[in-house]
């Protein structure tokens, strides 16, 4: 064990207001659940956090990383280095060392790891987990629980509430056997008594959240919530990570609200199922991560053209084809917005983080309904699989009920009128006049009856293309956060959100001036968005995706075909990782320096 | 998922009728309309509750010509889609109309899961053994040797055979008839809308202009042998029995291949939902809701 002392011990040594601490093991070592356990005690200590993971596309085993970054304030993003290394195994500790900071804290199991001199002042303290928890459980134990083990040094270290760390860590294992709590309590209690001596104890600064009710979950569980909460009754879908976990929840829930979700046999199975939920009157849902959408992309024309209310999530992997499945991308922009045969418009929405998944998935439920379309709800695995902690949503504001229209459909009746949006009348309504609709794939008159009449081809488009252009009329001022005008504009979509609004701090702070502009409503664009680009010199967006052969990334090609402002300039980063802060600052930082 | 009032009139053929068929003339499947008039006369279903599910094909085109709700969906999906309408809404009678390419082909994946699922619709499938509004190509169902565009030397594919693919995968209620044989086809198509579960009607009807004679073999009236399942003899039950018959050689035999009792997969989902909210007792919705959110404190 060697300590080395750093420039920044005496700051750690007072109180932290952000620690990023990083797991580094393998898939079956439950690093997710110790980082899991610090994001709940987290949420409900008013602290705020952020969760990172990567997971091996394998079912057990492979190198796995969870980093958690707990603070005081607002936290957001999952921090570019970690402050705090745990290290379960060599490998582990030889490819994620140079994730530490200088100066920053490793623990390693002694029993596994060699470690290594080096020059950054990186403090290092060897414990030998595997042992240590063998002992501490005793019996025949293996060394299943040295994460709890773990769990309880870093509880002693950062000076964590023991007593709630432990009920959350007791309501996970509270199912299971007497033995499995019993043996859970012996690891965490010989973790938090481990004599760590060689470093000070480094409590946390109060948290400053000071809502009552604080939710710490990850994504896809509230975009799962959000379609409830928004009306949504029916799903089918098709297993692909990231996305299963959304059908898996949804399966389990939607019974209790008199739903259903079913699983089906493939991904055209899926859509074709949701439409036919659809057509009978109910908000249907399905959801895919990248492939399946591609293999959704017909019927989801069909929902276009025969003017269906559906929702639609990809939440986004690296691609193409099978790619990189568990790692996060979003170069699927294009591909919602425009992947369909025909001209085939249909709202594409994007959540910035956890908690936004929420409210994303009521307003896809609320223009899904109202303009009788599908809508893409495009995450990523970054939000998807992270945990953030949040304010509970306040459903006397949001609740949306589900409704099922089959009131009598009059004379004047039109599945498809020209003159306003189409409200389709369900199986189950009946007609006055006697007269029942047929709702189409086929290009259509007013009654649904197939027409190749060329003026109706011309008058149908149009009136599918309207109902983008009034939505897009009626969209409030995207977020913005900032300068108002100066030299630079960041504008991101998704889970860039975080690191785009730090850096826009941090630029800020250094007397820049800087704003930055983040779009949920991605597909149509709110109107107007050219005159706010002309207050800046640069505009910049980032983005998870290539910048293909012109040099730009999918937003920035929208938006410069939009706008024409030639001052739009992209960033870019396909490494299957999200964007560090200061990469964000030095891209702006470069643009910046040419005036 | 509530229960509209009952129709109070009784449909007759007038109310049924919508476009005149753009099929050609002396097509198989004006006679498969006609039954289908006849046996949601017979049977009394509401108007309103009737609906109409398609894919895409000549006999596909289906929904546009009976007044009732009815849905022209993709290629090959009808199958899925009418799920979805049948498992979310109860209430109402699905049926789903469709050819050999459609079904057996491009959709045919579904055919084997709305079977295993026995999911609560009726499905014809106006087998003519050609792509008839593609005009002229070999289908999954083209005999070996016929020639189409696609096999101008005559087609080298096995054909699928439905009837035993239907009974491997789980169907409960299996069907075949001869849209010439209009009396057995209204016979069919109604033990098919009364079974509880996954029906399928496979019938042959004939594609007059690509494939006329298809099923002469079967048709009495040119020379053919319209030859019946034995009932009282023939296990109903038995999947074995059933791939027994549908093993025959052309034209092979006509009626009910198989009919047995399974739970749906609509009672299996029901279940689950009077289950669930039986457990959440007295809770409104969105307590629900909060209590999921209190769990994640």
């Amino acid at each position: 064990m060697s300590i080395t002392p750093s420039p920044t011990r005496d700051e750690q040594c007072e109180s932290l207001r952000n620690a990023v601490i990083r797991f580094a093991g393998h898939s079956q070592d439950g690093i997710q659940s110790i980082g899991a356990f610090l994001a709940q005690l987290a949420g409900t200590t008013a602290q705020d956090v952020m969760t990172y993971m990567t997971i091996p596309s394998t079912i057990s085993g492979g190198p796995s990383i969870f980093q958690v970054h707990l603070g005081s304030g607002k936290v957001l993003h999952p921090g570019d280095e970690a402050d705090t290394l745990v290290a379960f195994y060599q490998d582990s500790y030889d490819n994620h060392l140079k994730s530490l900071r200088d100066g920053g804290i490793c623990f390693y199991d002694s029993d596994n790891v060699e470690e290594v001199k080096d020059e950054r002042g990186i403090i290092h303290i060897g414990v030998p987990f595997t042992t240590a928890t063998i002992e501490a459980i005793g019996g025949t134990a293996k060394s299943r629980g040295k994460n709890l083990f773990v769990l309880g040094v870093l509880c002693s270290v950062y000076q964590l509430d023991r007593e709630k760390l432990f009920a959350i860590v007791a309501k996970k294992f509270g199912g299971k056997s007497e033995d499995i709590l019993r043996n859970a309590q012996l690891a965490f209690d010989a973790g938090a008594a481990w004599p760590v001596h060689d470093i000070e104890h480094m409590p946390f600064v109060p948290g400053e959240n000071s809502a009552e009710k604080r939710l710490s979950t990850d994504g896809n569980t509230m975009l799962s919530l959000g379609l409830i909460a928004g009306g949504c009754r029916f799903g089918a879908g098709y297993p692909i990570t990231p996305w299963s976990t959304i059908m898996e929840m949804l399966r389990v829930e939607l019974p209790k609200y008199g739903g259903m979700f079913i699983q089906v046999e493939d991904e055209l199975a899926a859509v074709s199922m949701a439409i036919g939920a659809a057509y009978s009157g109910h908000l249907a849902i399905t959801g895919s991560s990248g492939p399946g959408l591609s293999l959704k992309s017909e019927a989801i024309g069909y929902a276009t053209m025969a003017e269906l209310p559906l929702i639609v999530c990809n939440i986004q992997r690296g691609g193409p084809s099978t790619g990189l499945p568990t790692s996060v991308e979003q170069s699927d922009l294009l591909q919602a917005i425009y992947g369909s045969h025909g001209d085939s418009p249909r709202v594409v929405l994007a959540p910035r983080d956890v908690e936004d998944c929420f409210y994303t998935a009521i307003e896809a439920c609320r223009i899904a309904r109202e303009y009788s379309t599908p809508v893409i709800i495009l995450s990523d695995q970054a939000i998807a699989t992270r945990i953030e902690a949040f304010e509970e949503p306040d459903l006397e504001k949001h609740w949306r009920e589900p409704t099922l229209d089959l009131n009598e459909r009059g004379a004047d009746f039109k599945p498809y009128p020209l003159d306003a949006i189409t409200q389709h009348s369900a199986p189950g309504s009946r007609s006055s006049e006697g007269k029942y609709p047929v709702v189409t794939g086929l290009e259509h008159d007013e009654w649904g009856h197939p027409s190749a009449n060329p003026k109706m081809h011309a008058d149908m488009t149009a009136k599918r293309r309207n109902k983008l252009v009034k939505l897009a009329n009626s969209l409030p001022s995207p977020d913005f956060y900032g300068d108002e005008q100066g030299e630079l504009l960041f504008v991101g979509w998704g889970s860039t959100y975080g690191p785009i609004k730090e850096a826009t701090d941090r630029l800020r702070a250094e007397g820049h001036k800087v704003g930055s502009l983040h779009l949920r409503h991605v597909h149509p664009l709110r109107n107007g968005l050219d005159q706010i680009f002309d207050h800046y010199t640069h505009i910049l967006v980032p983005e998870m995706n290539d910048e293909g052969p012109y040099g730009h990334g999918q937003l920035a090609t929208l938006l410069r075909s939009v706008t024409c402002n030639p001052a739009i300039q992209s960033v870019n980063k396909v490494e299957g990782i999200t964007f560090r802060v200061r990469e964000l600052i030095s891209a702006a930082e470069k643009l910046m320096a040419q005036g | 998922m509530s229960e509209p009032a009952a129709a109070p009139e009784r449909l007759t053929k007038k109310m049924l009728k919508a476009d005149h068929p753009t099929w050609c003339p002396g097509c198989g499947d004006f006679a498969v309309l006609a039954s289908f008039f006849n046996v949601v006369q017979k049977l009394g279903i509401p108007h309103e509750k009737i609906v109409c599910v398609a894919g895409i094909g000549c006999s596909s085109r289906f929904p546009y010509f009976v007044n009732t709700h009815g849905i022209h969906f993709i290629h090959g999906r009808a199958v899925p889609l009418a799920t979805g309408i049948s498992l979310s809404r109860p209430d109402l009678h699905v049926f789903v109309f469709g050819g050999d390419g459609d079904g057996y082909s491009i959709g045919g994946n579904h055919l084997n899961h709305a079977a295993r699922k026995n999911v609560n619709l009726s499905y014809v499938i106006m087998d003519n053994f050609v792509y008839g509004l593609t005009k002229n190509q070999t289908s999954p169902t083209t005999p070996i040797g016929r020639k189409s565009k696609t096999d101008p030397r005559g087609a080298i594919d096995q054909p699928i055979n439905p009837m035993s693919q239907l009974v491997a995968s789980g169907a409960t209620f299996i069907a075949r008839t001869h849209a010439a044989q209009v009396k057995h086809m209204n016979e069919m198509f109604e033990r098919a809308i009364l079974h509880p579960g996954f029906a399928v009607v496979e019938t042959l009807s004939e594609c007059t202009m690509f494939y006329p004679g298809a099923f002469d073999d079967g048709n009495p009236r040119k020379g053919g042998k319209f030859d019946l399942v034995d009932e009282k003899t023939q296990d109903m039950e038995s999947n074995l029995a059933a791939l027994e018959l549908a093993e025959l050689e052309a034209p092979g035999k006509f009626g009910v291949f198989l009919e047995k009792q399974r739970p749906t997969k609509n009672e299996g989902e029901r279940a689950w939902i009077a289950d669930a909210q039986a457990k959440a007792a007295d809770l409104s919705e969105k307590d629900l809701l909060r209590q999921r959110f209190a769990a994640m404190r």
